[in-house]
């Protein structure tokens, strides 16, 4: 009997939503760690029942949490993450120089193949691993050390790694995003890193066409065309078809191409996903209507997917790691809004209907396919 | 024994209800006792003081006998009434909302 195990990370806490795999009847759980920010959680692809999550607050700091029963009992991992070496300063806010301070861990990614495996990206930006399922947490220090680092400065949230894509033909090859600096490719395992950023354009930097500073979002892959990669921007749909070394723009008729997740159909890789709204400044959906935007040709051409979802005085936002599907047929595709929805398609986004609809502000939003 | 008291979210983090009783090893001060509480409770490393620079959290304080001792040294010896278990050193959140 196939199902369908949604992970939610929320501003109070982690929820875990399951149902079959005709996905209508759902259950939910939680809030674990309640009170806590949970920025995300996920599951390992080589163990289902093997979680990780990211749990943090501003009055008790950073936590992480395992559960190796899918969810049902958790324990606390380890949680210091100390930059190798003396970290250096990035530029502030202002321009000045700012000493590498850690905040928090605002992505986990477990390993395609070692669930004892997983990946960290934090605040300040840098890239952390455990091979030890969680109890200790080493930096991959080539990248914070990166020569461009000195001048990496934060987004509106922080100077976050919020992007891991581990490439599944390539054991060696990583990409993350940082924001906002960019995006970023190691072919050695996390040894050294180079930007793969030319062909984006930022206006909110001095040069629009520089190496490194740009706000990227996220970015998704099809794990069976790997040097296909999607972007979403600050502002700009992106697509490369070379592993990132260039980028193409592929917004075509969106009606606004800010936004913050994308994701990939689970069995066709031209099929993509976004949620535009309105403007870096204005972080809800444009005229009130909250609509997912298909392009089943790899972007420039763009459906809106509206049934089941509201149409009017809708007005929230949905955050960078709050977009996932799954790998059933037809393909599961799930979100989650700052305003505490978790919708979700079982036809692959031609109609949606929300799970729970009023959970604390989604942070994350991933899912397991079960078998 | 020691007598420490933890804000809500760190006894659940914890697993414990209520006070926790520590035997700390010569002087009782805040290095000795959150020392001993981290060494019995090793979830707790890092949410009360840096893991590294030992430096306070900024938005918890730790009050005893109606004093905050948050601003003493890490050595300093804490109140006799703390040392002889007759009153609690508490752990305290900052009063904020989020």
């Amino acid at each position: 009997m196939s199902g369908v195990r949604v992970l939610v990370g929320t501003r109070k806490g982690a929820f875990v939503l399951t149902s079959d795999g005709k996905r209508e009847r759902w259950k939910v759980s939680g809030p674990h760690f309640a009170g806590w920010e949970i920025y995300h959680l996920k599951g390992s692809p080589a163990d289902p029942d093997r979680l990780y999550a990211s749990q943090s607050s501003g009055w008790f700091g950073q936590v992480i949490q395992r559960s190796c029963d899918a969810g049902k009992t958790w324990e606390a991992a380890g949680n210091q993450f100390t930059y190798d070496g003396v970290p250096g300063t990035h530029q502030w806010y202002d321009g000045t120089q700012h000493p590498w301070k850690f905040a928090r861990v605002w992505h986990l990614e477990p390993s395609l193949t070692d669930p004892d495996t997983v990946y960290a990206g934090v605040e300040d930006a840098a890239l952390f691993r455990t091979t030890d399922g969680g109890q200790t947490w080493q930096e991959l220090p080539g990248l914070r050390e990166h020569e461009s680092g000195p001048s990496w400065q934060p987004g509106a949230g922080g100077m976050c790694l919020h992007t891991i894509v581990l490439d599944p033909a390539n054991p060696q090859r990583i990409y993350v995003a940082i924001s906002a600096a960019g995006a970023f490719r190691s072919d050695d395992g996390g040894k050294t890193w180079r930007p793969i950023n030319r062909g984006l354009k930022s206006q909110g930097i001095a040069d629009p066409n520089a190496e490194v500073g740009h706000c990227v979002h996220r970015i998704a892959m099809h794990r069976s065309r790997p040097g296909v990669l999607f972007m979403q921007k600050h502002w700009d749909v992106m697509r490369s078809d070379n592993a990132g070394d260039s980028w193409q723009e592929v917004s075509g008729n969106l009606p606004t191409d800010f936004g913050f997740p994308i994701d990939v159909h689970a069995h066709e890789p031209d099929t993509i996903y976004v949620v535009p709204i309105k403007s870096d400044s204005e972080h809800y959906p444009p005229d009130g209507k909250l609509r997912v935007y298909r392009s089943r040709t790899g972007g420039n051409e763009w459906e809106p997917l509206t049934k089941g979802l509201p149409q009017r005085d809708c007005y929230v936002n949905v955050l960078r790691d709050a977009m996932a599907v799954d790998a059933l047929d037809a393909c599961g595709v799930y979100f989650g809004t700052t305003g505490g929805q978790v919708y979700a398609s079982a036809d692959a986004g031609d109609s949606w209907a929300p799970i729970v609809r009023d959970l604390p502000a989604v942070l994350s939003v991933e899912v397991q396919t079960l078998s | 024994m020691i007598r420490v008291v933890l804000p809500a979210h760190l006894r659940t983090l914890a697993r414990v209800d209520g006070e926790v009783s520590l035997a700390v090893e010569g002087q009782a001060t805040r290095r000795s006792v959150l020392d001993a509480l981290e060494s019995r409770y090793p979830m707790l490393r890092g949410t009360i003081r840096d893991h590294v620079t030992q430096e306070r959290r900024a938005f918890l304080r730790f009050f005893a006998c109606e004093q905050d001792l948050s601003h003493e040294p890490a050595d300093a010896a804490l109140p006799d009434a703390v040392a002889a278990g007759d009153e609690p050193y508490l752990v305290v959140g900052a009063m904020a909302g989020g």
